[in-house]
Parts: structure tokens; C-alpha cells; sequence
């Protein structure tokens, strides 16, 4: 009977699945079992953070039964309460249909979703209410904190230095290292920071690791503070992200009355309190002293690093600034000791990542893998491969600072260095997969739009570097673009690679570089032949249909917004390119892929 | 005037690292940050008024034109992009006919492309007031416009 009662039936309410109306179903379950006198069992409700596998959601896990059901709607609450609650019987259609071995599974343990999987940062996700304490408690929460207290700083700071962390917020600098310095400083007061200013577009681990468990990284930035005789911290969290920053207040608030945060924590005679900064929506703010002067009050424009925020940061005094995913991996290494975290991953590459599978992947979601772990496994055993069996093109990594990887290096190691050799990086751990519909010269065009509006204009050549790449690509991509373009290119991503002060800059000719390294044909494509392959620049695109293939089945014609496309039942159809608006509608809905893409004039 | 931003600001201290989250408290409250606002800010931190205006126009969040009821955001990160966000944006141009940044006529809906919002597996994904429309097509996203016209006109 003890069992029983301890029956929980967790809803997820990520952002992911609160946009599938995960709430309602919560409200419905937490309804329908205060209605029904006849069930005996009181299962528990709660609403948790993501839990990775948004593509599916709402997601819905029972335990200790193991079950887990997607897309669940509120018509299905009913259902589950009636035969899963009641009767121990599986609803089988909202069971997740492994699209590997093509069965459908109980417990998501056994998805190949999750199986490749090994989860320290994201350990606590989807299994817990992140707004009750206790819920964290149970599952260790404060141990480290606890355990910390009676170690002496210098005892924390081998610690985490044995264990090899790097920061996971991009650069992968040593984690332990940066403590060690601020430590050494004799400077007072001093500062810890959380960086949440997640910006990276293809990126949100860090949001859901707030959202999902936001006392993780609370304990440890605690922990922090009593290494590096820190009283105060600081979350720099993205005023976007609403639910994170309901989720961090409410733990923070919680933590502080059970005297986790404030003055003697646990009668240990330490102090350390923590206030959330919300930030301004500029993407550079995610720049460590970008940051740090955005927190002061003023406009968040980097400064040159000859000084490093560990000697002088926040207001001039020693700072540590690690990112969200670094600060949750703390209590764990504490806990567990340095040798069990330098024992997962590879060499000079400890621990997991947490990526961010996202684009033409069949799984999209938060996925959290050893350091070391290939790109294919990533892709294809974890994401399930591209969606509609597509032809693999390439991943993105490293958001607007990364570099696209094409097919060449499936089998790479995904730890920072080997992504650094190739011309990408880790980056924060955005992995955009893309297909043969992705055109890589508006990828980069792409980048270079995104990064010309947020430049901070401090420096010339990133200001002006990034703003005349963009307009080169932007004459390629409509069919104005000449040979030697590409030189110029070269030329100028390399000048704003070495004048620029910060890391946006330093960074931001990234995508164009690595997509002319792995992809120049495609340039060459759009430049001499007026040619978009995939589809995507609309100038460089027409349509025509293969008569020996069109079967005259008129859905091109019926689907065609401005009635382009003639030809009578069972006979060849033909697209007037004069009135063809390139929306491309009718490459999408023919059954038979008759519709081909041609270049800039029409070939056929 | 000055009272409507009294409440507000006396709230923080009077130190200069909370600018910028008056600033975000009043453009929360009133849709964008009027003159007057800015002034006021200016005076009670005793901070420059470019100061406060240089803020003002750097971070994306603060806006120093009115913005309509309902602020539509499209999601323009790389996963939105790769699937599709450019016929989102170009449907909404027309529907709405303005341009990212604008406000419509009736000043019932604003446009704006914002950066990744984090929500990568419901893309192509935009936000209108809070609230998440994903996996979107051209043809859903007329219906969704309407629902909120709808819901002007029969309350």
C-alpha cells in the first residue's frame, strides 16, 4: 500500500510544453482525481521543468511505474486515470514510438532518445517540482552544500580543479583555474556571477535547466562563494525568459528561509545572498564584461580583458562569472568527489554536455551526453535522423560564433577541442542540423544579420566588418555576386577576426569562414551558375515540373495560391513563370517529386 | 506627471546599477519609455539624461515608441530560420501590413523579430502576448491573427 500512495504523476510545464497546453492537462488531472471519491490512490501532480524531448510534449511520466506518455491532451486525462491509475494498464498509443526499432516503449529510459544519454547538469529535470524545495532535497539538494561547509576553501577549489571542468558557456576555460585566481585575490568584497543571457539563437539549455531546476545552480554559486570568500551573487538572466525568472525568485526565496541563503548559512557562520539582474535583450551582454557592466547600470559594451574579471570585474573587485550549465554541475562534483567526474568523457574533455538537438532533426529537444560522444550518435542515434529521411548537409555549432560542419566530419568527437580544430566550437551547445533544403550561403547570411543588429558598434571592424559581409552576401544570394566576392570575404572576415576587442567580434566571421572552407561550391553555384540547390534564395530559384514524371494529379495546381500551374487531369501540369511567386507550395505537396528546382531562368 | 513614475522607481534604491530595471519596469507598465520617465529616472539617480537615453536605446527590451496592445514576436533563431521563418514573416507583412518594429493603425498589434526564444522544437514559433503558437504554418497563422481581431470586436 506504501507503494501506492507514492504513486506521482509529473506533468511537464516547459515552455515547449506549456505551448502544448501542458498546463490544461495538469489542471484536468489535478481536477479529475479530486473529483473521483472512488480512486483510492492519491497520486501526486507536479508540474516539472522540460524534460528535453519537447518535440513530444505534453509530456507525462507516472512513476514509480516507469510509464511515460507524449503529446498527451486533456481528452486523454480520462483515459489515463481510468486504466493507467485505477488498473495498472498502459495507454498504448501515448506511449513514444522509437523511431529506430519502430516499437512503441513504456518507460522513455528505453527510448533511444534518452538511452545514449547520462545525465549530471540535467539530473533533476522533469523528476521534480522546481519550486519545491523538498522535491530538490530528496534528491540530494544542499548535500554538497552541506559537505562543502566543513571543507576548507582551498579543499573545494582542488576539487573542482581535479575534476577538469571547463566552463560551459562556450570557451571552455578551466573551471577551477578561475576560481583558484579570484581566491588568491585579497580584494574585498567580492562577487559571484551567473551568466543566464542565454543568446546563442538554437540554444536553450540554460533556460531549461532555470526553469527546471533552478536550486542547482543556486547551491553552486553557494558554494563558490564560501571558496572564494564571496558574501554576494548575482543571475544575469534574460528578461525573456519569464518562466525562468519565476522559477530562479521562487528558489531563491525558498532557499532563504531554509536558511540556505542569508546570514550563518547552516550555523556555519557564512553569509552569501543572491539577486536576479534581468537583462536588456542585447546579445552581447552574454560577453563577460558586457555583462558585468550591464549589471553596474550601464550600457553593455565590452571592455578590452588585459585585466581579468577574476583580479578586477564586478565594480572593480575579483569576480567568478561561470555560465548556468557550469554552476549545476558544482554539487554533484562535490558530492561525488573529482575522480567520478574526470572518469566520465575523455581526456582533457571530463564530464557531459548539454546540446541542444535542434532544426531538420527527427527529435528535437535537450540532450546530455559524456564529452566525446560523436556527432553521429548525436544526429542519429539520439535525434533519430534528419526528418522524412532527408540527406544529411550539415550541423551548426556554436551559434553566430560557430561554424557549420558538413558531412565529412559526422564521426567527430564533440568535445572542445576537436570542434575548435575544425573551425567551429562548442560554443554554449546549440546543434542545428540541417538538410539538403538548407542553403549554407544564407546560413551565413544568416549569421551575419543576426550579428551586424547586435554589434555593439564599439569597434570599427566589427561594426562595419560584419555589416559589408552581409551585404556581399546578400548581392550573392540575389544573383549580384562575382568571383572574386569570395576573396573579399576572406579578406575581411579575417581583419574583423583580428581588430575586434570582444569575443563577438572575434568570432562573428565564423560562419562564413567554415562555410566557405566546407561548402565553396555552393558559393560558386549561386555566383557563376545563378543557381539555389536548395530552394532557398528565391531570386536564384524557379520551379518547373518533369513532365515524365507528373502523373496530372492537379493537387500542385489545386494548392498554387496565385493559380500558376495549368494542365488537365492525368496529363503533364506546367508552371507559368511569369505569374510564380517561388513560394515553392507545390515542390511541397506533390506525391511524386515532379516539381524540380531550377536556377535563377528556367532550364526546362 | 512625475507621480505616475514616483511608485516605481522609489521602489529601488538610489544607485545607478538599477537603471535599467526601471527602465524594464516602465516599459512593462506603459508599452514604452516616455520622455517624461526618463527624466524623472535622471533626476532621482542624478545621472545624466544621456545616460539614461543611451540605455534606453541599447537594450532591445526598451522601446521609446508606444507599442500596440498586443506586441507579436517572431522568433528568428536559427532553428525558426532553417524551417521556415521567412514565409512567417513575410505572411505577417502582409496580414498586418507593417514592417518589424511598426504598429498597426488601430494600434491593436505591434511586429517584432526578436532572437531565439528558446523554443526550438516548436519552430517556426512566434508570441503574441505571452502565449506560444508553434510548429506554424502560413495557413494557421491568418486564423491565429483573426482569433485576436475576433476577440477585439466581440469582446
Amino acid at each position: 500500500m506504501d507503494k501506492v500512495n507514492n504513486r506521482k504523476i509529473l506533468v511537464c510545464c516547459g515552455t515547449g510544453c506549456l505551448a502544448h497546453n501542458s498546463y490544461q492537462v495538469y489542471l484536468e488531472f489535478k481536477k479529475k482525481l479530486e473529483e473521483d471519491t472512488n480512486i483510492d490512490v492519491r497520486p501526486i501532480i507536479k508540474s516539472t521543468g522540460c524534460n528535453g524531448l519537447c518535440e513530444k510534449g505534453p509530456v507525462v511520466k507516472i512513476l514509480p511505474d516507469e510509464i511515460s506518455y507524449f503529446k498527451v491532451s486533456v481528452d486523454d486525462v480520462d483515459e489515463i486515470v481510468e486504466k493507467t491509475i485505477k488498473n495498472y494498464e498502459t495507454v498504448d498509443r501515448l506511449l513514444y514510438f522509437d523511431v529506430n526499432s519502430k516499437k512503441r516503449i513504456k518507460s522513455h529510459k528505453d527510448a533511444s532518445f534518452y538511452k545514449g544519454q547520462l545525465k549530471i547538469a540535467l539530473r533533476n529535470i522533469g523528476e521534480i517540482d522546481p519550486l519545491n524545495i523538498d522535491d530538490y532535497i530528496e534528491r540530494d539538494g544542499y548535500k554538497a552544500l552541506r559537505k562543502a561547509l566543513n571543507m576548507s576553501p582551498e579543499e573545494i577549489i582542488r576539487e573542482v580543479e581535479l575534476s577538469g571542468l571547463r566552463g560551459r558557456g562556450g570557451a571552455g576555460f578551466p573551471t577551477g583555474l578561475k576560481w583558484k585566481s579570484c581566491y588568491q585575490y585579497k580584494d574585498y568584497p567580492k562577487y559571484v556571477i551567473c551568466n543566464g543571457d542565454e543568446g546563442d539563437p538554437g540554444a536553450f539549455m540554460d533556460r531549461s535547466i532555470m526553469e527546471g531546476d533552478p536550486n542547482s545552480i543556486i547551491e553552486g554559486m553557494i558554494i563558490c562563494g564560501y571558496a572564494i570568500g564571496a558574501h554576494k551573487g548575482f543571475l544575469y538572466i534574460r528578461d525573456e525568459y519569464d518562466l525562468a525568472l519565476k522559477n530562479v525568485q521562487g528558489a531563491i526565496e525558498n532557499a532563504r528561509e531554509r536558511g540556505f541563503l542569508g546570514k550563518n548559512i547552516l550555523n556555519s557562520g557564512f553569509d552569501f545572498d543572491l539577486e536576479i539582474v534581468r537583462g536588456g535583450g542585447a546579445f552581447v551582454c552574454g560577453e563577460s564584461s558586457a555583462l558585468i557592466a550591464s549589471i553596474e547600470g550601464d550600457v553593455g559594451e565590452p571592455r578590452a580583458k588585459y585585466i581579468r574579471n577574476v583580479e578586477k570585474g564586478l565594480w572593480d573587485k575579483p569576480t567568478v562569472l561561470n555560465n548556468v550549465e557550469t554552476w549545476a554541475n558544482i554539487p554533484p562534483i562535490i558530492i561525488n568527489g573529482w575522480q567520478w567526474f574526470r572518469k566520465i568523457g575523455i581526456e582533457g574533455n571530463h564530464g557531459t554536455k548539454v546540446f541542444s538537438l535542434v532544426g531538420k532533426v527527427q527529435n528535437t529537444g535537450l540532450v546530455e551526453v559524456p564529452m566525446g560522444t560523436t556527432l553521429r550518435e548525436l544526429v542519429y542515434d539520439i535525434g533519430g535522423g534528419i526528418i522524412g529521411n532527408r540527406p544529411f548537409k550539415a550541423v551548426q555549432t556554436g551559434g553566430p560564433s560557430g561554424g557549420c560542419i558538413p558531412k565529412e566530419y559526422l564521426d567527430i568527437s564533440l568535445d572542445f577541442d576537436s570542434l575548435d580544430q575544425i573551425g567551429s566550437m562548442m560554443g554554449s551547445g546549440g546543434v542545428i542540423v540541417m538538410d539538403d533544403t538548407t542553403c549554407m550561403v544564407d546560413v551565413a547570411k544568416y549569421y551575419m544579420d543576426f550579428l551586424s543588429e547586435e554589434s555593439c558598434g564599439k569597434c570599427t571592424s566589427c561594426r562595419e566588418g560584419i555589416k559589408t559581409m552581409l551585404d556581399i552576401l546578400k548581392n550573392i544570394t540575389e544573383g549580384k555576386g562575382e568571383l572574386e566576392d569570395i576573396d573579399l570575404l576572406l579578406e575581411i572576415g579575417e581583419t574583423v577576426r583580428k581588430a575586434s576587442l570582444c569575443g563577438l567580434g572575434k568570432t562573428a566571421p565564423n560562419p562564413v569562414l567554415t562555410t566557405l572552407k566546407y561548402f565553396r561550391d555552393e558559393y560558386i553555384e549561386h555566383i557563376v551558375d545563378k543557381r539555389c540547390a536548395a530552394g532557398v534564395c528565391k531570386e536564384l530559384t524557379s520551379y518547373y515540373i518533369d513532365s515524365s514524371q507528373c502523373i496530372g494529379c492537379t493537387i500542385c495546381s489545386q494548392n498554387c495560391p496565385v493559380g500558376a500551374i495549368s494542365g488537365s487531369l492525368r496529363e503533364p501540369h506546367v508552371i507559368d513563370e511569369n505569374i510564380c511567386i517561388k513560394c515553392g507550395t507545390c515542390a511541397n505537396k506533390c506525391p511524386r517529386q515532379a516539381v524540380k528546382i531550377g536556377g535563377m531562368k528556367v532550364e526546362a | 506627471m512625475d507621480h505616475m513614475y514616483r511608485e516605481l522607481v522609489h521602489k529601488y534604491p538610489k544607485e545607478k546599477r538599477y537603471t535599467l530595471a526601471m527602465l524594464q519596469d516602465i516599459q512593462r507598465q506603459n508599452g514604452f519609455i516616455p520622455k517624461e520617465a526618463m527624466e524623472y529616472i535622471s533626476e532621482y539617480l542624478n545621472l545624466p539624461m544621456s545616460h539614461i537615453y543611451h540605455l534606453a536605446t541599447f537594450y532591445k527590451a526598451l522601446s521609446l515608441k508606444p507599442k500596440g496592445k498586443y506586441v507579436i514576436k517572431v522568433c528568428n533563431g536559427t532553428a525558426c530560420h532553417i524551417r521556415g521563418a521567412d514565409s512567417i514573416k513575410e505572411e505577417l507583412y502582409n496580414i498586418l501590413g507593417i514592417k518589424p518594429g511598426e504598429t498597426t493603425e488601430d494600434g491593436l498589434f505591434s511586429l517584432e523579430i526578436v532572437n531565439c526564444l528558446g523554443a526550438c522544437a516548436l519552430a517556426p514559433v512566434i508570441v503574441i502576448d505571452n502565449k506560444y503558437y508553434g510548429n506554424l504554418t502560413k495557413e494557421e497563422l491568418k486564423s491565429v491573427i483573426d482569433q485576436y481581431k475576433g476577440a477585439e470586436i466581440y469582446g
